[in-house]
């Protein structure tokens, strides 16, 4: 009766695939949620499309992709801060620019690969179930560090998420956080791109997040709620991808797409039911 | 070598030939201010006049041009661990998933300081400050959820549970109830009275007034400092706001456009709420 759940289990790259996309779950549902919070969904599709420059050059270096990703993210993220308080330019303009820059360089130097090969493919939509042990553990490291910076500053980023001249007033350095909250970003997509890809992290970043805004109105349940579907939807997507021999990075998506569908169907039918039991004042 | 302190202690504000304003667009022009500890304090003054501003130089939010500004004895800034400010109501994105004891509880995280969780000591400054505005009934609401009044109210409670030396208050009776106007200022009195010092922003020239004890004109100068009978002077008024206001009877009627914003300083946001759908 099992079988159709653990026969995959039998095979290491499943197990890996499985551990790493919810690792990549849980960071993104966090990290989502003060993005969400801040309206920074744009900034995270911008960031992940950022990446793709560093993961070329890191491929054409043959350096760890991980180093020129992040590399690539962080420089843009920090950009992209500097250009709106330096600049004088709305943040969406800061962040088209900057991003649409940073792709057009990524494919540039991808286009000057001779023979461009499936590894770089991957990046561009992700690829779970080929991960490798080493990269499954930089992963992991790379997840748990982002979660404990979060762990520390919880209080600090909901607060200068919330009211940030009353923060700044009382004395937080409102300037560093949100640099901070962008290189944590920068990290986060830098950990999926192996999972889901560049074109997709951003719906591992904000899906949950949104969905978990439907469904509640407290900062902590969000953050539950988030987090439970960022580990329960990958391990649903995955399952599926593996029977349907679909592609495991828009699968886990697609679940977690629907997941987002059916909470809006039932807050709109709450909201419905709430309209006929009172009675138009 | 006098082992006195530089600064008087009895000055909880000080600017000395302050201007400042946004990128280009100055707001403030060589004011010169000082608001001894203790005053209950209103600013007021024409759109544009620098009432935020002058707010905001001092919770150090921004930088002056040239002059200086001294808060608690310190340069600005250095003592901001005892300032509370609470932005204007626009500036707040009300749909945000937090309850008025969330918003409570954020007075006391810049003391906490990064590493430490909120403790008993914490829940109990939050209790009783949502008791004394009288919110307490009201602590597991999400702030969207509750009216005008209530919301400066949960403000207000986090600015108390702060423990501040200084209140810098951004229009905090603009659109609330009487009785709710009644009961922030009566706080505020007693706060001063206790020794700290509250600075407000205002539009409501009837409740500074009645409610404030000192109250500064400001039209990018500061016009006049004063008690507050100050703001039926016609003479102060019409130097304040230049001929926009009309007497009748004996009540000076402000002509000034609606929407307060004084300023669109960088990377503000402001949040106008939709009409619930019904």
């Amino acid at each position: 009766m099992l079988a159709p759940l653990t026969e995959p289990l039998a095979y290491d790259f499943f197990l890996r695939a499985l551990v790493a996309s919810s690792m990549v779950g849980v960071v993104c549902a966090v990290i989502g949620s003060y993005m969400v919070l801040r309206g920074l969904a744009f900034m995270g599709d911008a960031l992940s499309h950022s990446a793709f420059p560093g993961v070329v050059l890191a491929y054409l270096l043959k350096g760890p992709f991980y180093i020129g990703a992040a590399v690539a993210a962080v420089a843009t993220a920090l950009a992209i801060g500097w250009v709106t308080r330096r600049g004088n330019l709305r943040g969406d303009t800061a962040i088209g620019v900057l991003f649409a820059g940073m792709f057009a360089l990524g494919i540039f130097l991808f286009s000057l690969i001779p023979n461009y090969v499936g590894d770089l493919f991957g990046f561009l939509f992700g690829e779970v179930l080929g991960i490798g042990l080493g990269d499954l553990v930089a992963l992991v490291g790379l997840a748990v560090a982002v979660l404990a910076v979060v762990a520390i500053l919880w209080k600090e980023l909901l607060y200068t998420t919330f009211d940030p001249l009353g923060a700044a007033a009382s004395g937080l350095p409102v300037a560093a956080l949100d640099y901070l909250l962008l290189a944590l970003i920068a990290v986060t997509i830098v950990v999926s791109l192996q999972a889901v890809g560049i074109i997709l992290v951003v719906a591992m970043l904000v899906t949950p997040a949104a969905t978990a805004q439907l469904l509640t109105r407290s900062f902590g349940r969000l953050l539950a709620v988030a987090v439970t579907i960022g580990v329960l939807a990958p391990m649903v997507g995955l399952y599926a991808s593996y029977w349907l021999n679909a592609a495991s990075g828009a699968t886990i998506v697609l679940v977690e797409t629907a997941i987002f569908l059916v909470a809006l169907l039932f807050r709109l039918q709450v909201g419905r039911r709430r309209e006929t039991l009172q009675p138009a004042s | 070598m006098s082992a006195l302190p530089v600064t008087s202690t009895s000055v909880a504000v000080r600017l000395a030939h302050v201007t400042a304003g946004y990128d280009h667009r100055q707001a403030l022009e060589d004011v010169d201010l000082d608001i001894p500890a203790g005053a209950l304090v209103a600013i007021f003054g024409p759109n544009g006049g620098g009432k935020s501003t002058l707010l905001k130089l001092v919770a150090d939010l921004i930088q002056p041009w040239s002059g200086v500004v001294e808060v608690l004895g310190e340069p600005a800034g250095r003592a901001a661990r005892r300032i509370a400010y609470v932005p204007q109501a626009e500036l707040v994105d009300w749909s945000f998933p937090v309850s008025v004891w969330d918003v409570a509880m954020m007075g006391r995280f810049p003391r906490l300081g990064p590493w430490r969780r909120p403790g008993q000591l914490d829940g109990d400054a939050v209790a009783l400050a949502l008791e004394r505005v009288g919110m307490a009934e009201l602590r597991s609401s999400q702030i969207g959820s509750l009216s005008g009044g209530q919301r400066r109210r949960a403000f207000l409670a986090r600015a108390i549970a702060a423990e501040p030396d200084l209140y810098l208050l951004d229009e905090p009776v603009t659109g609330v109830d009487a009785t709710t106007q009644e009961d922030l200022m009566a706080l505020l009195a007693s706060e001063t009275s206790a020794g700290r010092t509250a600075i407000a922003t205002t539009h409501d020239l009837a409740a500074a007034a009645e409610h404030f004890t000192t109250v500064v004109a400001l039209n990018q100068r500061v016009i006049a400092v004063g008690a507050s009978s100050l703001v039926l002077d016609p003479d102060v008024l019409s130097r304040t706001y230049g001929g926009h206001f009309l007497v009748l009877g004996n009540q000076a009627v402000v002509m000034d456009d609606a929407h307060h914003h004084d300023s669109a300083s960088g990377g503000e946001q402001h949040y106008h709420e939709r009409p619930e759908r019904r």
